[in-house]
Order: C-alpha cells, then structure tokens, then sequence
C-alpha cells in the first residue's frame, strides 16, 4: 500500500488552508527563529563558550532558573490550594475569584512590573510591613521572586482545575466506605490522579517565568551578578550593539525553553493517557 | 412524595460528607486561597487605580490627554488593526486544516504554532534585529533602499504579529475538533459551494471562540511589551507603545502618568477576562487563556 500523506476527504479547501498556514508560520515564526541558529555561526566555539560561561552570564541563569524553579514551587502549592477551593467549595465571589486568575496572563508585563514594584517598595502597601522586619522586596532578588510568582499563578490553577472537575466522586465515596479518613483519601485517591496535571502546571509556569521580562526589571534592581536576569543581559548586550553576544545568550536560552516545552509535552501527553484510562 | 425527597436529600447530605472536608479545614483553605491571591492579585489590581487616582481625576486624566500618551495609543490601535486581523485570518484557516483533515506532520504544525509561547519575549524580538537589523541579513539592503523596519512600526508590528500568532488558532482547533466533520460534510455533498458552507456552517459554530481568540489576541497584542521593547527604539511620540509608554514614564518617575496609562491596559485585560467568562458560558466550551501546549498539543479535547 502506498504511504498516504492525506486522508482522502469531500471537504475543501485543505491545500488554500494548510498552505497558507504554512507560508504565515514560516515567514513569522520559522525563518527568523532559524536566524538566530545561523547568526551564531559567526562565532567560533570558543567565542561561544566564553560568552555563555561569563561569570555574569552564569550568575544570571542561577537567579532566572533558580527563582522561577522556586516560584513555580510555590505557585504548585497555592495554585493547588486556589484549584481545589474554586472546584469544590462553594463562597460569595467564587466566580468572580475564577476569572481574575487569569489576571497575571492578560495584564501587560510592563504594568505588573511598575505595580509590584510600587507595593512592595519600602513605601509601599506591603513593603512598608515588611520593611520593620528587614525583608526587603524591591529591587533585590526576592523582588525577582514575586514577580516571577505572581506570572506563573493561573498555568497551576488552570492545569489542575479540569482535572479536579472530572475526578470521579464515587471513587472517594468508596475510599471513605472502606474506612479511609479524609486524608488518606486525600493522600491515596485524590493526588495520584492530580499529580501528572499538576507537575506540568508547574512546569508551564517554570517555563514562562524563565523567559519573563516586563515584570521582572522594575522590581529587580538589575545589578549586575546580583540581581540581573539573563533576558535583560540579552538587552542589556543588544543596546550595546554587542549582537552576537545577545545572540549567544538567546541561543541558551531558546534551547532551555525548548527543552522545557518538550518537558511540558511528554507530562501532558502523561496526564492525558492517565485521564482517558480511567 | 414530600417523605421521599426529604430522604434523598438526607442522602445527598450523607454522599456530600463522604466527600468532603470538616468546615473548619473548609474555611482554612478558602482563606489560605484568598489570602494568597489578595497578596498576588487582589492587591495589585487595585494598586494599579490607586496609584493613578493618587493626585485626583484631573491629573489623571491630563496624562491620558497628553500628547505623548495619545501618540502611543494611537501606535497601540494600529499595530493591534494590522496583527490581529491577520492572526484571525490565520487562525481559521490552520484550524481548518487541523480539526478537518487528517494529514502527516499534523503534530508538527500544532508544535510550530505554540513555539512562540516558548519563547522569551527578548529573544521574539532579537530575531527580528538579526533579520532586519543593520547588521542582520537583510539589514544591508534595506538601508541601501531606504526601506526601515527596525525602529519603526513594521518592526513592532511583526514582533506583536509573533508573539500573537497562536492565539485564535488555539481557541479554535480544540472547538473544531470536537464538532467534528459531518455537517461540513453533508453541506458539501447537498450542493454547497466551499464559500457557502464556510459561512453558514462553520462561521456560526465557531463565532464564539473566535470572538473570544481575536479578543485574546487583541489583548496580548496591546500588552507586549518585551518583544515590542526589543524592536521599537523607544522613540517618544513615534515609536512608542502604550507599554513600552508606561516604562518610560515610570523610569521618569512620573508614576502617577505612568500608571494612568497603565490603568487603561488594565482595564482592557479585566474586560478580556469579562468577554472570556461570558464566552464560557455561552459554549460551555474551556476557552484557553493560560494553557499555553493544553490538550491541543496532543490532540485530546475536554
């Protein structure tokens, strides 16, 4: 039997669709994410290696990877918490709570980053009682941290609701017939099932907050191998006219986000065939 | 009858607690959850207003009316007429081909359009200098014919048509593929024209979701501000978005124009919001806003 590129089918319009689809995505999104592989072509290894090593490179991954791994931690715990709560309890506002989690995705980067430096700057709503403590926010690498906190919040929430939603109550209703208390069925029915969904929520928001810009630079501080994201560095190269060094960096960076994103897919792919077994 | 539902609801009460938590752990939750999010949400929100309002209505809005700001709304509608409707376009029809057809590399094409969600907004924007930049590929030529798109507005159109190119498309192909092929189907084989069962049949099945993507990518197109940061320049009144607009009023420290500023987009990510819940509810269909690589990756649907 020949190898059948296409299903036969009556509908039309596949090869006006598929091919312009196919043009618009080369045009916008192959062609210059491939400029950037070519453009490092210029530099010899060793240039490469140097420049991706630069102790002020290495200290901006272990701030950018190490608060959004932190970040997302914490977004998997409360994110769990706020999926858990909107699925199963019923509270005034509830639907109200529901839509503003998306809140972090759909507001610009650039007005999360002024209004999270604003608060929490030694002035601030909440900086101003932290500040007797001695904890300060703004403009350190915790600031750093809220910021990447606050973006990753609704791929947690989004990831573990719908898994929540269909989970089977008659499961549980038979947990707790056989004589299990609340928190081993918690522990033995309930997580299992929201693991996968939740490990790639927290992935997403890990592999967002790597990346994140807008909201990080206002609050940071952005002190060179104290509080310098590796985006920044990358802007902080381009505005130097230093073009091959940003493309190096952005290099590191598109692999890391593409390991991630390959991450993300084999864990839903995970969660999926988990979901459609039951 | 009155004894029998009086039962079943005592059952029902009995079910209920089987699964579910003692009322203080209840309360315990639901306050942890709230707290959190007054911390990580609630109060930013508002801050976003207050900062704004802080010297009064008048000096809030003489900073929306001065002309730097009115400039950069301005490139903000245009950049936004010019992205979205392309990205609408092309949404529908990468929907199409996916959820109608079965075809090799169908997975491909559904990866390469999420690839930019993966990416750093920097990096979304540095592709572009290094196509189009002076020392880009193209950079040469370009100059040689006077043509500019780095720095000005091709350039920062073609960043926000990247970063707001999955939008529609992943709104739509879950939809689609769920409805299925049999009512195309049966238009086709009654005597339809392609043009005559687009708009009857699949235009009035998909208007909500595609309502809800153009809103969200209008929304995300209005909002970069990385990738636009990257490409723009930062020239004042020419070059200059409403975001990129607040970053340049705030390092001025002139919060209160910059927030004012800031406050309009707010206001446009809450209506987003708004447009999704009711969309939601008109489908009870998931719309898709932070499930970036969701079930469309691996072609499972809800």
């Amino acid at each position: 039997m020949n190898f059948i590129l296409k299903q036969p089918s009556v509908l039309p319009g596949f090869a006006l669709t598929l091919g312009f689809a196919l043009f618009y995505l080369s045009v916008i999104v192959l062609i210059p994410l491939s400029g950037l592989f070519v453009k490092t072509r210029t530099l010899s290894w060793e240039q490469f290696w140097n420049i991706v090593t630069n102790s002020r490179a290495v200290a901006s991954y272990q701030l950018t990877f190490g608060a959004s791994l932190v970040g997302s931690l914490i977004n998997g715990l409360f994110g769990s918490i706020i999926a858990w709560v909107l699925v199963r309890y019923r509270f005034p506002g509830r639907s109200i709570v529901d839509a503003l989690v998306d809140l972090p995705f759909a507001l610009p980067t650039a007005v999360a980053g002024i209004t999270l430096a604003a608060i929490y700057a030694s002035n601030g709503w909440i900086g101003r009682y932290l500040e007797p403590f001695g904890i300060k926010v703004a403009f350190t690498p915790l600031g750093v941290l809220v910021a990447l906190t606050f973006i990753g919040l609704p791929f947690v929430v989004r990831s573990v609701q719908p898994v929540l939603q269909d989970l089977d109550k008659e499961v549980e209703e038979a947990a707790t017939t056989l004589g299990a208390n609340r928190w081993q069925t918690f522990r033995a029915v309930i997580v299992p099932e929201l693991w996968p969904a939740l490990l790639t929520g927290i992935a997403m928001a890990f592999a967002r907050a790597v990346g994140e810009y807008g909201s990080v630079i206002f609050i940071a501080g952005n002190m060179p191998l104290k509080s310098e994201i590796t985006p920044l560095l990358i802007m902080t190269k381009l505005e130097q006219y230093d073009y091959a060094g940003a493309t190096a960096l952005g290099v590191v960076m598109l692999v890391a986000s593409f390991a991630l994103a390959l991450a993300i897919n084999l864990l839903q792919w995970w969660s999926n065939a988990r979901r459609s077994n039951q | 009858m009155k004894s029998l539902s009086i039962t079943s609801t005592k059952d029902l009460l009995w079910k209920d607690s089987l699964t579910t938590e003692s009322p203080l752990i209840r309360r315990l939750l639901i306050g942890t959850a709230l707290l959190y999010l007054t911390f990580f949400l609630f109060i930013p929100l508002a801050a976003v207003f207050a900062e704004a309002l802080k010297d009064g209505i008048v000096a809030y809005v003489e900073s929306l009316l001065n002309e730097d700001a009115l400039a950069s709304i301005r490139l903000t509608l245009l950049v936004a007429a010019v992205a979205v409707p392309l990205n609408a376009l092309f949404g529908v029809a990468a929907a199409w081909a996916i959820a109608k057809f079965d075809f090799v590399g169908k997975q491909i094409l559904i990866t390469l359009i999420d690839m930019p969600l993966a990416v750093s907004p920097v990096i979304s924007g540095l592709i572009y200098v290094l196509l189009f930049g002076l020392q880009g590929w193209f950079g040469p030529w370009l100059a040689d014919h006077d043509i500019k798109i780095m720095f000005a507005l091709p350039g920062i159109v073609l960043a926000t048509i990247f970063v707001t190119v999955p939008f529609v498309a992943r709104e739509l192909i879950p939809l689609m593929q769920s409805q299925g092929r049999e009512e195309a189907e049966a238009a086709i084989t009654l005597g339809a024209s392609g043009w005559q069962m687009f708009v009857r049949i699949t235009l009035p099945n998909i208007k909500w979701s595609l309502l809800y993507g153009v809103i969200l990518c209008n929304a995300r197109a209005m909002c970069e501000f990385g990738a636009v940061s990257v490409v723009s320049g930062h020239i004042r009144g020419l070059t200059n978005t409403m975001p990129l607009h607040v970053e340049i009023l705030y390092n001025e420290y002139n919060a209160v124009s910059a927030f004012a500023v800031a406050s309009l987009l707010t206001l446009l990510a809450v209506v987003t919001l708004a447009v999704k819940a009711i969309v939601e509810r008109k489908t009870h269909f998931p719309t898709i806003v932070a499930d970036p690589m969701s079930e469309v990756q691996t072609g499972s649907i809800r």
